[in-house]
């Protein structure tokens, strides 16, 4: 069931939204932001508030790279893995990455604190290495610099 | 040396305010904008010879010029800015979206009323969420000012803005799958024709713009098209963002005249290789375009001549490949991106980017076989423009092709020796 | 017509096509995947690549999609084009990347389009030493199996289902390669259209479950072409047989009817053929008495024939009054000859006399016009239509899909102002943003249908009734006008008349589902106002049973007068043909007419409740082991072959009516002793049946001096099938009734259309073959369409409006007698397939079926 909190602000989107439909990511979005991901019970719910189909809704859903249909973890580090970050340093800071959180990509640490995921090019190519941390940008990062990056994110 | 783009940014500090920005000159153009026939500004754009930044070089004041007339399509007219910059080594839009968003909404709103729409669409990549802030702040006060909403200055002229923050597919970025992702579908592109100039979103007149080209249009109504070409340095007129990345020692982006060469990029304001690093080659516009060599550094950053020298000038971000960076390792990394971010609609791209990755990577850990660079080669042609839907999988290939062409060797190495000859272990 | 170069030969086009469509109707080879005729083109592909040149004298030319390019005069382009070729080939290499290569395992091995297309594209070995992706699949109900690994990422599937069927739950997820198609979880798939994504699919991702169930290759089944027995739309269809059970049905190819398309109740309904069930002995009370009673009460007992057969002779001999009950599910040819034994005068319908009365009234509006009777294809083309009463999807399902297609029609229109073309799928959908042409739907309940009305209207039956009759008369003042309606309605009829009025091609359809006179009444005054005002309107009625018309035409009395008969006590025998009385009338009184009658024969092919309470029974066939002709709502009368050679006695009831009329001694009998037999009689006796004569080849037609055979050449096991028996082959089945042979041999030459019983053509051996068997892509069958219409509607005729009935008004009406009816679980026969009955178990309460 979504919150009214949610219903509100899906439905002032809906104000913007010259169709229905056209607000979907930002439904899901609303959605997400509140509980980390969106389940296939929250698509079907917000489904029916935009006169969809969850079929509908899904698949647009799993067409980004943004909207997340599994459980994440309190932060989600996104880590650059593209051309110029790649070829600065992304293989060392993966490495020490999975040692510290003990996860690999697509996986959540058990505390529930981090998920680790790729990142296309975060457009931060004048810092690579960089990796983004829930909205916060971080480049260029040095193996040095890891531990003082997580600690701050709770 | 003018910076009409950037004049007002600096470097880790906030943007003008929109105080300091109307104190600093900004706004101007929109009572000289109003003062002047939504015709009179196309012609102008025309005139100024001013090239789309977002990639293609199409220009400007002829697109704006093929919307068709009111009355023979379907209205109202959308105008959508594509700030979804996604590109591997492009960064060039974020600093103009971060350094300076009340330039952005200046330029929305006068290329708007060039184009006689009354709804705007920021098209922004969810990353740039720093820049989100700062545009959402930008676009409130312009409100509050009257430069935004019903009519403007009293000039009759509405406007509305909307940000619509993506979900993320590089895909995105292509102007149709863009408008597809905007009515709330998926992200695939569309066929054209129909162009989005006559039927784009909800099957409306469309008219998609780079950020940076937008940014443009408001200097151009304040100081002509001949001031415009004057930027330029080659055949090509205005300034333009461009950037270095890579194993270079003070990589950034900077606006600097249209046509300046690449070595000069690299070198003067790159700061040149990093020590104990040599320049191998280059992809000049982002990971989409063809490699260049050291040869080509004297070629002028503009449409044609990066063409002429066998690239794209793309979004005139150089990266730089060093010599100690393996090319087959670099050009898998590229390609992995590309598949990945396929939308999966057409054949050639959907399956063919995954079969080019899986024997990059084959290569790269030293279980290539000679077969394998025909395949490439072969890959490479099919892939090529019009063999595909849209224009993304020619991009993917365009840096494999060229890596092949130049780097062969180092794929025959591998391939011999069985192994990646830059790994240690 | 333009002409255009391939491959520097000049060729005659029709302009307005796309460059594939052009190319496949002249004849080429050319491979292709995400086109389809009735989808059009979307360009995801890439299969259909070929050479574009600029004019002569360019020798490099350039790749172009065939599909979306569109044909212009002069153009040049090449299908053998060395780079175009050696690109198709990649393609499908790039196809086959993932493929799990398990044609031996799947479903669609020998009837699939990608080893067609892998074949024609010359690709003939892997290269790629990668591991491939795998897919879960998923559980999407009876009728449907889900092989996602196999999927080539069409589009087609997603594509016709919810673009052209308008389902919902069927979507693409996720992006690059990993694209999936499916639903957002498992679960039966809820469109009433779902079979056809069996023969859209290229591969064997959505293949037919219940074949499965008995799985046959293509090349070992035995076909014939039939038509569907389970409504009144007369659909066309293939059915095909292996070991004597009725494996599967498919779709036949009619311009006019289906075109592409069946429902599922009409794909998957087919197993009462194969049911337990099924009547396949003689059988009777034993012992065998002349004064037996009509209960049977299961004592049934297997007789031989003849002794049933001369048994029949003596109770028929000895009687005081013989009447024949008829059945709108039999055939004209059945009834006919029911007809003959018992004389005209005692030969009833089988309908009730609502049902019989109904009939009759639309008949007589057919006959007298002005309004045109719209095929299927008719209805595809309206600009605006008023629907009276019918809950299509569920009463008429290809009328439904049918109209899904003509609301689109406004896209269509509001893309040629951009110039785009009709075939340019995802342009056209962009331009016309949805918008439909308007419909108008008045019904008891909320229909299926109702997402694509411009307005919907419930009521009660009589109401509905009056709507229309305020229709008609907003359209003509001379039209009678119903008092008394409200303000809403009023403005609701008006908004409809004038709607109607300024469409091209107006269309009302209403039928008989509600067992409302008025509501028939009133459609017919709507479209008669409309031709009154010029109009070129259609008029459709949707009629409950597959050859409901067929005996509407025939006539006889109905089912209550044959009650009333026997109350009277005139008759004691009565046979009864495919019927079962108890689903036409009240329980009670079929009753005590099965008890006062002496002797109940009946000819059926399942043991239905009436079967059972009969002194004696005689296994019919059904439409898959018997031939005849049946007539679809808009009177076309179309023919269906027998598939196989049922074991024992089971036969034709026309043969069984001949058998019992030879023991009896009848001269008569020879005029009905074979299928031309019957037709010719039945066109004398019945000048209006006269056409079903040429709907057909007769029985001693040839092609090339062979009959047509049932069996595809590879057709296996011939020689083994028996060899448990015996290892010396048996001498085929003959077929003394039509042209067609149960065997493979005979002329494997493309027959007149009403005797192709499967599609195939060199190098084609999906049913995308059918594209070599139509005149041009998408268009007619070659010699055009089989069947014939036999009611033409007068023209010219002085329009004639019924009057509003005064004695009715929506006060008396009870509402809730109006029946509700399901695709899945109301029709008879379709009952008796487990498929069928699963899906009606499922059936989504919530939502309007
Ligand atoms: C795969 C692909 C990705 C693209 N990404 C971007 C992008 O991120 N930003 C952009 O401005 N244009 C991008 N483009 C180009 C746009 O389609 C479009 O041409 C451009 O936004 C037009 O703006 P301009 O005329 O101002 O250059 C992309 C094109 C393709 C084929
Ligand atoms: S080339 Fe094809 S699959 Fe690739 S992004 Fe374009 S349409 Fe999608
Ligand atoms: S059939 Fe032309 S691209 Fe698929």
């Amino acid at each position: 069931m979504l919150t009214e909190e949610e219903i509100k602000e899906i439905t002032t989107e809906l104000v913007h939204a010259e169709r229905k439909e056209a607000a979907s990511i930002e439904a899901l979005m609303v959605v997400q932001k509140r509980r980390g991901w969106v389940s296939d019970e929250s698509i079907r719910d917000i489904a029916s508030l935009l006169d969809v189909t969850p079929d509908e809704l899904d698949g647009v859903a799993t067409f980004f790279n943004h909207i997340y249909r599994k459980p994440v973890g309190r932060h989600v580090i996104a880590l650059c893995d593209s051309m110029v970050c790649w070829s600065l340093g992304y293989d060392p800071l993966l490495d020490l990455l999975r040692k510290k959180l003990g996860v690999g990509f697509g996986e959540t640490t058990q505390d529930n604190r981090f998920t680790l995921l790729p990142a296309a090019c975060l457009g931060a190519c004048d810092r690579a290495p960089a990796m983004l941390v829930d909205e916060e940008l971080h480049g260029p990062v040095t193996p040095e610099m890891v531990d003082g990056i997580l600690q701050k994110y709770k | 040396m003018e910076r009409p783009l950037t004049q007002h940014i600096r470097p880790h500090a906030e943007p003008l305010s929109l105080a300091e920005y109307e104190k600093a000159g900004g706004y101007r153009s929109l009572r000289k904008a109003f003062a002047l026939t939504p015709q009179d500004i196309v012609a102008m754009v025309t005139a100024s010879n001013l090239r789309g930044r977002g990639g293609a070089g199409f220009p400007t004041g002829m697109k704006w010029g093929l919307v068709p007339a009111v009355g023979s399509v379907p209205q109202p007219r959308y105008f959508i800015v594509n700030a979804d910059e996604m590109e591997p080594g492009a960064f060039k839009d974020r600093l103009l979206l971060e350094g300076d968003p009340n330039q952005i909404i200046e330029g929305i709103i006068v290329s708007a009323y060039a184009v006689q729409t009354e709804k705007a669409f920021i098209f922004l990549r969810r990353e740039y969420s720093l820049a989100g802030k700062r545009l959402n702040k930008a676009i409130a006060g312009a409100y509050e000012k009257n430069y935004l909403g019903p009519n403007i200055l009293g000039s009759g002229f509405n406007l509305d803005i909307r940000i619509h923050s993506s979900a993320g597919r590089y895909i995105c970025g292509e102007e149709t799958a863009l408008i597809n992702a905007l009515e709330g579908k998926r992200a695939v592109p569309r066929a054209k024709p129909p162009f989005p100039l006559a039927c784009g979103l909800w099957g409306r007149p469309t008219i998609v713009n780079n950020v940076e080209t937008v940014a443009n249009i408001h200097h151009i109504v304040n100081n002509g098209p001949e001031w415009f070409k004057a930027l330029g340095v080659g055949r090509e007129s205005g300034t333009k963002i461009y950037g270095v990345s890579g194993r270079v020692k003070s990589p950034g982006a900077w606006e600097l005249p249209m046509g300046t060469t690449i070595g000069e990029l690299i070198e003067d304001h790159g700061g040149g290789m990093q020590n104990g690093y040599a320049l191998r080659g280059m992809v000049p516009g982002g990971a989409s375009t063809d490699f260049l060599l050291p040869k080509h550094l004297a070629t002028p950053m503009d449409f044609d001549s990066v063409a002429k020298a066998g690239s794209r000038m793309g979004t005139g971000t150089v990266t730089v490949l060093d010599d100690r960076t393996c090319p087959v390792g670099f050009v898998h990394n590229i390609e992995l991106f590309f598949a990945r971010e396929s939308c999966g609609w057409c054949t050639p791209c959907r399956e063919g980017l995954p079969w080019i990755v899986k024997i990059l990577h084959a290569i790269e850990n030293g279980r290539g076989e000679q077969e394998d660079l025909s395949i490439l080669e072969q890959q490479c042609r099919f892939l090529g423009p019009g063999n595909t839907f849209c224009a993304f999988a020619p991009g993917a290939v365009e840096p494999l092709q060229s890596v092949l062409k130049y780097f062969r060797e180092d794929f025959e190495r591998h391939i011999r020796e069985k192994k990646c000859p830059w790994r240690t272990s | 017509m333009i002409t255009i170069y391939i491959d520097n030969k000049p060729h005659q086009v029709k302009s307005g096509q796309n460059l594939l469509q052009a190319c496949l109707s002249l004849g080429f080879d050319l491979p292709y995947f995400c086109w389809h005729p009735a989808l059009h083109a979307i360009g995801a592909c890439r299969q259909c690549a070929v050479k574009q040149f600029k004019d002569d004298k360019d020798m490099r030319g350039r790749i172009i999609m065939s599909c979306m390019t569109p044909v212009a005069e002069g153009m040049r382009i090449s299908v053998d084009d060395a780079e175009a070729t050696a690109f198709r080939k990649g393609v499908l290499e790039w196809l086959m990347l993932n493929h799990p290569h398990d044609c031996p395992v799947c479903d669609e091995g020998g009837e699939c389009h990608l080893q067609d297309m892998t074949v024609m594209t010359g690709h003939t070995g892997r290269r790629t030493r990668f591991k491939k992706r795998t897919h879960r699949n998923q559980h999407l109900g009876p009728f449907i199996n889900h092989e996602m690994n196999r999927c080539i990422q069409c589009y087609r599937c997603v594509r016709y289902y919810r673009d052209y069927a308008g389902g919902r739950d069927l979507n693409v997820f996720s992006a690059h390669d990993h694209v999936y198609f499916g639903r957002h979880e498992d679960g039966a798939l809820e469109s009433e259209f779902s079979g056809n994504l069996v023969e859209i699919c290229p591969t064997g991702v959505f293949t037919d479950k219940t074949l499965k169930q008995h799985y046959a290759r293509k090349w070992d089944l035995q076909t014939a072409p039939s038509i569907c027995v389970h409504c009144g739309l007369g659909c066309n269809t293939i059915a095909g047989e292996r070991y004597g059970t009725l494996r599967r049905i498919l779709n036949r190819y009619h311009h006019e009817v289906n075109g592409y398309f069946l429902c599922d109740r009409g794909r998957f309904g087919y197993e009462f053929v194969n049911s337990g069930k099924r009547i396949r002995t003689p059988l009777a009370l034993s012992p065998l008495s002349l004064s037996g009673s009509g209960q049977g009460e299961g004592d049934l007992q297997p007789v031989e024939k003849a002794s049933a057969l001369g048994h029949i002779a003596e109770v028929l001999s000895s009687s005081k009054g013989v009447i024949g009950i008829g059945s709108p599910r039999a055939s004209l040819e059945s009834n006919y000859a029911l007809r003959s034994l018992v004389g005209p005068d005692n030969f009833y319908s089988g309908m009730s006399g609502p049902d019989h009365r109904l009939l009759s009234l639309i008949i007589d509006i057919r006959q007298k016009g002005p309004a045109r009777s719209p095929s299927l294809r008719d209805v595809r083309m309206a600009d605006a239509i008023v629907v009276l009463g019918e809950d299509l999807t569920n009463t008429a399902p290809l009328l439904a899909l049918s109209l899904r297609q003509a609301v689109r029609g406004k896209e269509f229109e509001a893309a040629e102002k951009l110039k785009i073309p009709q075939w340019h799928d995802a342009g056209v959908r962009n331009a016309g943003q949805g918008a439909r042409y308007p419909l108008y739907i008045a019904s008891p309940e909320r229909t299926r249908l109702d997402d694509i009305a411009l307005k919907t209207w419930h009521g009660l039956p009589d109401d509905i009734a009056r709507l229309g009759f305020a229709i008609a008369h907003e359209l003509d003042p001379s039209a009678p006008d119903a008092d008394g309606l409200d303000e809403e309605t009023a403005l609701f009829a008006r908004e409809i008349a004038s709607s109607l009025k300024g469409a091209r091609q107006p269309l009302v359809i209403s039928g008989t589902s509600l067992f409302n006179e008025s509501i028939i009444q009133a459609a017919a005054n709507i479209a008669t106002a409309l031709c009154a005002g010029g109009r070129d309107a259609a008029l459709c009625y949707a009629v409950p049973e597959c050859n409901s018309m067929g005996l509407g035409i025939m006539g006889g009395r109905n089912l209550d007068e044959a009650f009333t008969v026997m109350d009277d006590d005139l008759v004691d025998t009565v046979i009864i043909l495919e019927n079962d009385l108890y689903r036409r009338a009240d329980g009670g009184k079929v009753q005590a007419f099965l008890d006062r009658a002496q002797h109940v024969i009946v000819i059926d092919h399942i043991m239905t409740q009436t079967a059972s309470r009969a002194g004696i029974v005689l296994p019919a066939g059904t439409f898959a082991e018997s031939s005849g002709t049946l007539v679809n709502n808009e009177s076309r009368a179309q023919r269906f072959y027998p598939v196989f050679v049922p074991p024992g006695d089971i036969q034709a009831g026309w043969k069984w009516i001949h058998a019992i009329m030879s023991a009896a001694g009848r001269t008569e009998a020879d005029r009905i002793k074979s299928l031309d037999g019957v037709t010719t009689a039945m066109s004398t006796a019945l000048p209006l049946l006269a056409p079903v004569g040429d709907i057909a080849p007769p029985a001693d037609f040839r092609v090339k001096g062979s009959k047509v055979p049932r069996q595809p050449h590879r057709y296996s096991g011939r020689t083994s099938m028996r060899a448990d028996v015996s290892v010396s082959e048996e001498k085929p089945p003959e077929d003394a009734d039509t042209s067609l042979a149960f065997s493979m041999e005979g002329s494997e030459e493309q027959p007149p259309a009403s005797l192709i019983s499967r599609y195939w053509s060199p190098r084609w051996n999906s049913v995308q073959a059918l594209n070599k068997y139509q005149q041009e892509v998408g268009g007619e069958l070659r010699g055009n369409g089989p069947g014939k219409r036999l009611i033409e509607p007068e023209p010219h005729g002085k329009p004639v409006y019924f009057t509003v009935d005064p004695s009715r008004s929506s006060q008396e009406i009870d509402g809730s007698t109006a029946p509700i009816y399901h695709l899945f679980g109301s029709e008879e026969l379709s009952g008796y397939s487990p498929a069928i009955e699963e899906r009606a178990s499922t059936r989504n309460r919530d939502k309007p079926e």
